[in-house]
């Protein structure tokens, strides 16, 4: 095998192209610590989103228009809540910082995706007009969790079997 | 009169500039800049940060101009509830229709530029205010 080359600062993906730096968004902000809404607003707002927690006071978005402009509305709430906020447009020094990073996001929802598998196991038990209802919501919950998911991991796929098969078992005729 | 707003439209700008149309300023010239510097002096700004008729409190930017200009129409605050769930997925509201509204609205921006946008979303939203109205009429979901 040919010796690949500058290995700090080129990752190859299979088809031997080197594999582009992520672009970030970035929101640097200060919240003051009371009131507290904001603040809890600020943060669930960042996690329905899927934003990593680079440092305290610093949260990252793969780039894109959607969640530039998400991040713009954030840093604006937090002005109105009498805060400081900026929004940095950035990519990472090397590729193996981004390689933590991206993993730290993936591992952040392989988790939610593990706890939706073990939601639809429960679901099994239930009989079949609960389980209906149950199934609408676990969708919806996939659904969220994949609009936060930039950097899928492998439980992502069982996610989808998992709601696919309570999806054809619920359809299945009653006898 | 002429407005201002981010260029790249999506469904918080289409719905703001079809309610200007439609309830406001029947002869609205819209511009649509990179930058809030780039608002000409002449143009009444909307949907960028920094300015009243945008994100404020969490509510979105048409939620901001129904505030403003005190519309107490109910079926266009219904109308600002779908609107809000379609930018902003925060669940403040239940809006079943939202996410198929964002996504209309996010695709016919892939292929039409913001002009365009504006003109084939405006009637999509006439027909959203006329299909609410007849619900609100009628207590039932209207066929």
């Amino acid at each position: 095998m040919r010796e690949s080359g500058n290995r700090c600062c080129s990752r190859m993906n299979n088809s031997g192209m080197p594999v582009k730096r992520t672009r970030w968004v970035l929101l640097a902000y200060r919240v003051p610590r009371e009131p507290s809404t904001p603040r809890i607003a600020l943060w669930r707002a960042l996690r329905r989103l899927g934003a990593v927690q680079v440092v305290d006071g610093l949260a990252a978005l793969p780039l894109d228009a959607r969640n530039r402009e998400q991040l713009e509305w954030l840093a604006e709430s937090v002005v109105d809540a009498d805060g400081e906020a900026m929004v940095w447009i950035g990519e990472l020094g090397s590729a193996a910082q981004e390689r933590e990073l991206t993993e730290r996001m993936a591992e952040a929802v392989a988790a939610e995706y593990v706890a939706l598998v073990d939601d639809v196991r429960t679901a099994r038990g239930q009989p079949p007009g609960p389980q209906r209802r149950t199934l609408a919501r676990l969708r919806r919950e996939l659904r969220r969790i994949r609009a936060r998911d930039y950097f899928p991991p492998p439980q992502r796929e069982l996610a989808q079997q998992a709601v696919d098969e309570l999806a054809a078992s619920v359809e299945e005729p009653v006898r | 009169m002429k407005w201002a707003t981010r260029r790249h439209c999506h469904v918080d700008r289409a719905a703001c500039a079809w309610l200007i149309r439609r309830f406001l300023d029947p002869e609205a010239e819209f511009v649509f800049v990179d930058d809030p510097d780039e608002v000409p002096a002449d143009a009444t700004p909307f949907d960028m940060r920094g300015v009243e008729l945008s994100h404020h409190g969490g509510g979105c930017s048409f939620e901001a101009f129904l505030q403003h200009y005190e519309l107490a129409d109910p079926i266009l605050w219904e109308i600002g509830e779908i609107v809000h769930e379609a930018d902003l997925t925060d669940e403040r509201f239940d809006a079943p229709e939202a996410p198929g509204l964002d996504v209309l609205l996010r695709g016919l921006s892939m292929v039409r530029d913001d002009n365009e946008l504006l003109a084939l979303s405006a009637p999509l939203f006439d027909g959203l205010y006329e299909y609410r109205r007849r619900a609100l009429l009628s207590g039932q979901q209207p066929a």
